[in-house]
C-alpha cells in the first residue's frame, strides 16, 4: 500500500515536522520505498505470540517516591533559553 | 607511546615510565594534527583532558588511582557531559550543554579516565556511515592502496571508530541501536561490544530507540574492550531498565580460552549475496576455534530474515516519541513562527536532517491511529521470535560466531541514494539488539583491497564473558596487526 502525497504532509504535521513542496516527491519515493520493503512482515506467522516490548524481557522496577536531587536551579536553568528570576521562561504553549 | 595497547598503557603509568600528563599531551597533539583530515572529534576538550590528566599523575603518586587512571578515551557526542556541549551531532542540541553526567561517563572519570573529546557520529545515531553528522562526515583512517577515494567509518559511532583505529585514542564510548558499535569497528579494524541490554546505563545518553540503544566500548584489543566495559557497567537506579547484578572481571574472562565451548554456526546468516572473502574469512574464524579446542554446530535460527524489517518499525517508532522533546521550547534551537505550531514545524524542520525526519515520520506513521497493530504490535511479536529464536539455540550451545557486516568500508557517496540499501549494512547486527543479547565484533583479517573485515560473536543474555573469551580467541588466531594508513605516529612528546 503506497501512501498519497497528502498521507506524507499528514504526518509530516502530526510529527510537527514542516517539510516543503520541493522535499515532498523525493521523501514520497523514499518512505514508499522503506514501507514497501517492511510489508515482508505480513508473511510472519504470528498467532498467539505474545508481543516483546522490551529489551529483555523484563519488568519495570519501582522506586521509593522520594526525593533525592535538586537545590540546583542555577544549574537547570543554564539551558534555559530565557529566564525570569529562578523561573524558566518560555514561549506561549498554551493557546 | 602510540603502539601500546590501553592494558599495556596503563601497566606502563603504574610503573611511571611516563605520567598520565605526557601521555595526555601526546595524544592531544595527535589529534590536533589529525582530526582536520578525520574529523573524528566534534568538540576536542583540550583542557579538561588536561585537568584529568594531573588528577590522574596525582593518583598514581600517591598509590590510589583507579583502573584507568590516566588513560585517554573519546567519548561518542551523544554521552552528556557536565558542562561540555553534547550534541548528538544534530542542529537542533547545537547549543546544548548538559548540567549533568551521563552514568556512564561517570563510572570512567570515577576510575581516572581522561577524556580528549567528545566523538563524532550519525545525527542522533541514526546512520551506518557516519553521513548523517551535522557536524560533516568522519573519514575512515583506511584507504585502498588502489585509490585515494575517501572511505567510510561505518556508523553510527563512527567517530569513536576512527578516533581508536588512527591512534588519536586508546578506547571510546560508542552506543549500539542496531550495529552502531560492531559495524564501524568492523569498518576501522578495532574492537567492539555490544553488551546485554541493561548491563549500561542509559541514563544521560541523548535516546534514539529506548528498547534497544545499549553503551559499549570501542578498542583495539578485546581485553582493552574488557577493561572499559568493567568501568562503564553496573547497575543505575537512575535507569528504570539498568539490570541489578554484579558486574563480573571481564578483563579476566577474556583470557579463559574457548576449549571444550559448543560454538553455533547459524545457517540462516548465510547467504548466496555474501561476497566471497567474507564467507572464507568466516569460514577461517571457524576453523580457528576448532583449532583452539571449541567444537561447531549448524544451528537455525529462522526469523533471522526478519531483523531488519522489525528493526525498522522498532527504532523509528520509539525515535519518534524520543525526539518529540526536541520542540524548541525549553532547550536546544529554536526557530520561530507565526504561532505555536509553526514554531514547532520550522523549529523541527530546520534542526533535524534528512535521515532523522525519514525516521521520525515512519515511526509517526507505523504508530498513528489504524495502523498501530497492523505494523508495531506486529513487529513486537515478530521480536519475541526473534528472541525465541536465540533462546532456543542457546539451549545447545554456548555462542554464535557470524560475520560482522555484509563489505568492508564503502567510499563517501556509494549507497547514499537508497536509504533501503544503507540499511541492510545493519543485517547481521540487528538481531542482537532486537533480543537483547551482547555481541562483540573483533577484526579478523583483510579484504582483496586491504580492507579490515570483522567477525562477529554473540552470545546468551548477560554472559559477556564467554563472547569476550570468543572473541579474544579469534583476535588471538588471526593476529590482526594490519594498520591504517593514516595514524598517529611514534613520536615522543
Amino acid at each position: 500500500m503506497a501512501l498519497e502525497p497528502e498521507t506524507v504532509r499528514r504526518i509530516a504535521r502530526l510529527a510537527r515536522i514542516r517539510i516543503s513542496e520541493d522535499e515532498l516527491p523525493r521523501l514520497l519515493g523514499e518512505l514508499n520505498g522503506i514501507l514497501g520493503w517492511i510489508e515482508q512482515l505480513q508473511e510472519v506467522n504470528v498467532d498467539g505470540v505474545e508481543p516483546l516490548t522490551g529489551g529483555a524481557d523484563m519488568a519495570l522496577r519501582l522506586r521509593d517516591d522520594v526525593v533525592t536531587d535538586g537545590g540546583i536551579p542555577e544549574e537547570v536553568l543554564v539551558n534555559a533559553p530565557d529566564r525570569a528570576g529562578a523561573f524558566y521562561a518560555v514561549p506561549k504553549v498554551v493557546e | 607511546m602510540f603502539s601500546l595497547t590501553l592494558a599495556e598503557t596503563a601497566a606502563a603509568l603504574r610503573k611511571r615510565q611516563f605520567s598520565a600528563s605526557e601521555l595526555t599531551e601526546t595524544y592531544l597533539a595527535a589529534v590536533e594534527a589529525l582530526n582536520p583530515r578525520l574529523n573524528a572529534f566534534i568538540t576536542p576538550t583540550p583542557e579538561l583532558a588536561r585537568e584529568q590528566a594531573a588528577a590522574a599523575d596525582r593518583a598514581l603518586a600517591a598509590g590510589e588511582a583507579g583502573p584507568l587512571a590516566g588513560i585517554p578515551l573519546g567519548i561518542k557526542d551523544l554521552f552528556c557531559t557536565k558542562g561540555v556541549r553534547t550534541t548528538a551531532a544534530s542542529r537542533i542540541l547545537a547549543p546544548f550543554v548538559p548540567p549533568y553526567e551521563s552514568t556512564v561517563t561517570e563510572h570512567l572519570r570515577r576510575d581516572g579516565a581522561v577524556f580528549l573529546g567528545k566523538t563524532n557520529l550519525d545525527e542522533f545515531a541514526m546512520g551506518s556511515s557516519n553521513i548523517t553528522s551535522a557536524f560533516g562526515p568522519v573519514t575512515n583512517p583506511w584507504t585502498r592502496p588502489s585509490d585515494a577515494a575517501p572511505l567510510v567509518p561505518g556508523g553510527s559511532s563512527g567517530g569513536s571508530a576512527a578516533a581508536v583505529a588512527a591512534r588519536l585514542a586508546l578506547g571510546a564510548t560508542a552506543t549500539d541501536t542496531g550495529g552502531s558499535i560492531r559495524q564501524p569497528a568492523s569498518f576501522c579494524g578495532v574492537a567492539g561490544i555490544k553488551p546485554t541490554y541493561g548491563r549500561c546505563s542509559r541514563w544521560g545518553i541523548v535516546a534514539f530507540a529506548s528498547s534497544l540503544d545499549q553503551a559499549g566500548p570501542l578498542a583495539r584489543t578485546v581485553e582493552d574492550c574488557a577493561l572499559l566495559l568493567n568501568s562503564m557497567a553496573g547497575f543505575d537506579p537512575k535507569d528504570s531498565t539498568s539490570a541489578d547484578r554484579q558486574v563480573p572481571d571481564f578483563a579476566a574472562a577474556s583470557r579463559r580460552g574457548v576449549k571444550g565451548l559448543r560454538i553455533g554456526v547459524p545457517r540462516e546468516y548465510q547467504s548466496d549475496g555474501m561476497p566471497p572473502e567474507i564467507a572464507a574469512l568466516w569460514q577461517q574464524g571457524l576453523s580457528w576455534l576448532r583449532e583452539a579446542g571449541a567444537t561447531l554446530h549448524d544451528v537455525s535460527l529462522p526469523h533471522t530474515k526478519y531483523g531488519l524489517a522489525t528493526y525498522y518499525i522498532v527504532a523509528p517508532a520509539e525515535a519518534s516519541a524520543n525526539l518529540a522533546r526536541y520542540d524548541g521550547v525549553r532547550f536546544g534551537a529554536r526557530v520561530e513562527g507565526e504561532d505555536l505550531d509553526s514554531m514547532y514545524e520550522n523549529t523541527r524542520g530546520a534542526g533535524f536532517g534528512a535521515e532523522v525526519k525519514r525516521r521520525v515520520l515512519i515511526g509517526t506513521y507505523v504508530l498513528s491511529a489504524g495502523y498501530y497493530d497492523a505494523y508495531y504490535l506486529r513487529a513486537q511479536k515478530v521480536r519475541a521470535l526473534i528472541l525465541r529464536d536465540f533462546l532456543d539455540v542457546f539451549r545447545d550451545v554456548d555462542a554464535l560466531l557470524t560475520p560482522t557486516a555484509p563489505s568492508a568500508a564503502f567510499a563517501q557517496g556509494e549507497r547514499m541514494d537508497d536509504p533501503v540499501k544503507m540499511y541492510l549494512n545493519d543485517v547481521f547486527t540487528v538481531p542482537a539488539n532486537m533480543a537483547g543479547i551482547p555481541g562483540l565484533s573483533v577484526p579478523a583479517g583483510l579484504d582483496a583491497r586491504g580492507l579490515p573485515l570483522g567477525l562477529q560473536v554473540l552470545g546468551k543474555p548477560f554472559d559477556e564473558e564467554t563472547v569476550l573469551a570468543v572473541g579474544a580467541a579469534v583476535e588471538k588466531a588471526a593476529g590482526f596487526a594490519a594498520l591504517p594508513s593514516l595514524r598517529a605516529g611514534e613520536a615522543r612528546p
